[in-house]
């Protein structure tokens, strides 16, 4: 990408953040009820949203060859671990990297 | 001009900026304890971001304007891998949409809250990130505190906050000693995070299990490129197609 297609994205990234932002101020009038369909969606879609989010970032595993996501496997094990022990964010988070760094620079 | 009327005018400005900086000072003192656990996490996870876009190949300039105008943080992550693709903005656009919609949902509880408050409504919307919403939304703002204020130096800390973190990563990127590789599994772990959190939230996790799901099968089905927009497209159709059985379910409570 070049830097003005670069800044282009970015914009476009604006604008889509801004318009999930900006939205229900202009087409929901405070003073009736929301949408049943939309309370739905509020409801059901970030759980779903987020498995999604899970599966891209590990879009590029490969389980036939290299590692075969087995340093992946092992990493999301201790961030899970961490999180169901301790329930703090950041401790999961920081955690899991350093296992997975230690892990593709010394192990595998 | 009568003298007597000019000083008179003077002495109620002065009062009033008097009484607006009382007005300041105690927002921000109700504010900023609120936001000492968000200080904490978005130092460390902007940093973290900002040394992940510097070591992508990215200069400070980035991490600083991006988390200036964009302010999301899990879309900033994503937006690192955007850069770094192809350049296909309806793509960008489109995932930047379903990533965020949970802002929609955000926003339609704080259409009350918002009522009112003037030019600071613009700054209120356009910082409403998950953080900022949470302590927005729960905080018990104490009597004779403005909301307004204090919902605005919540916002304006939070930023601040993501802002240094990031921009000091990418400037401290480039002077990092040890090896790097692997730092961008923090992206995962974060996901990972947020979707153990949600789990642990709902009570059914039928929507949870279909995200991962649809998106696995589709990953098989399209490959790398292409596989986000029909996992989008077939999680918001099964999700309309089973709003239903759910909601009877009691699961979309």
């Amino acid at each position: 990408m070049t830097v003005a297609q670069r800044l282009l994205t970015i914009g476009v990234i604006v604008l889509g953040t801004m318009l999930t932002r900006f939205l229900p101020f202009l087409i929901f009038p405070a003073d009736k009820p929301t949408p049943g369909y939309v309370r739905y969606l509020g409801k059901v879609l970030p759980g779903a949203v987020f498995g999604l989010l899970v599966i891209y970032c590990l879009k590029n595993v490969s389980l036939f060859s290299g590692s075969h996501g087995l340093p992946e496997a092992i990493s999301i094990g201790v961030v899970a671990a961490l999180h169901l022990w301790k329930r703090q964010m950041l401790l999961s988070i920081a955690g899991g990297t350093v296992c997975y760094m230690l892990l593709v620079q010394l192990v595998f | 001009m009568d003298n007597s009327i000019v000083r008179a005018g003077y002495g109620r400005a002065a009062y009033r900026w008097r009484e607006k900086r009382g007005t300041l000072k105690k927002a921000f003192a109700a504010a900023f304890p609120n936001t000492i656990p968000i200080f904490a996490g978005f130092w460390f996870l902007g940093m973290t971001y900002g040394i992940y876009m510097n070591v992508s190949g990215f200069p400070f300039w980035y991490p600083m304007l991006m988390s200036l105008t964009i302010f999301a943080g899990s879309m900033e992550f994503v937006a690192v891998n955007l850069l770094l693709g192809a350049f296909d903005p309806l793509q960008a656009f489109t995932m930047t949409l379903m990533i965020n919609a949970r802002h929609l949902f955000y926003g339609i509880s704080m259409l009350d809250r918002y009522k009112g408050m003037g030019w600071k409504k613009f700054y209120l919307i356009f910082g409403m990130c998950d953080e900022s919403f949470s302590i927005n939304y729960t905080a018990e703002i104490p009597e004779g505190v403005d909301r307004g204020w204090f919902m605005f130096f919540v916002n304006l800390l939070n930023q601040f906050y993501w802002f240094f973190g990031s921009t000091l990563g990418g400037i401290c990127g480039s002077f990092l000693r040890f090896d790097t590789e692997g730092l961008d599994f923090v992206m995962t772990a974060m996901f990972v995070v947020i979707f153990l959190e949600q789990w642990l939230k709902d009570t059914s996790h039928v929507s949870a299990l279909l995200g991962l799901g649809i998106s696995l099968l589709c990953r098989i089905a399209f490959g790398v490129d292409d596989f986000i927009i029909p996992a989008m497209i077939g999680i918001l159709g099964v999700l309309t197609l089973i709003q239903k059985p759910l909601e009877e379910g009691g699961a979309a409570g």
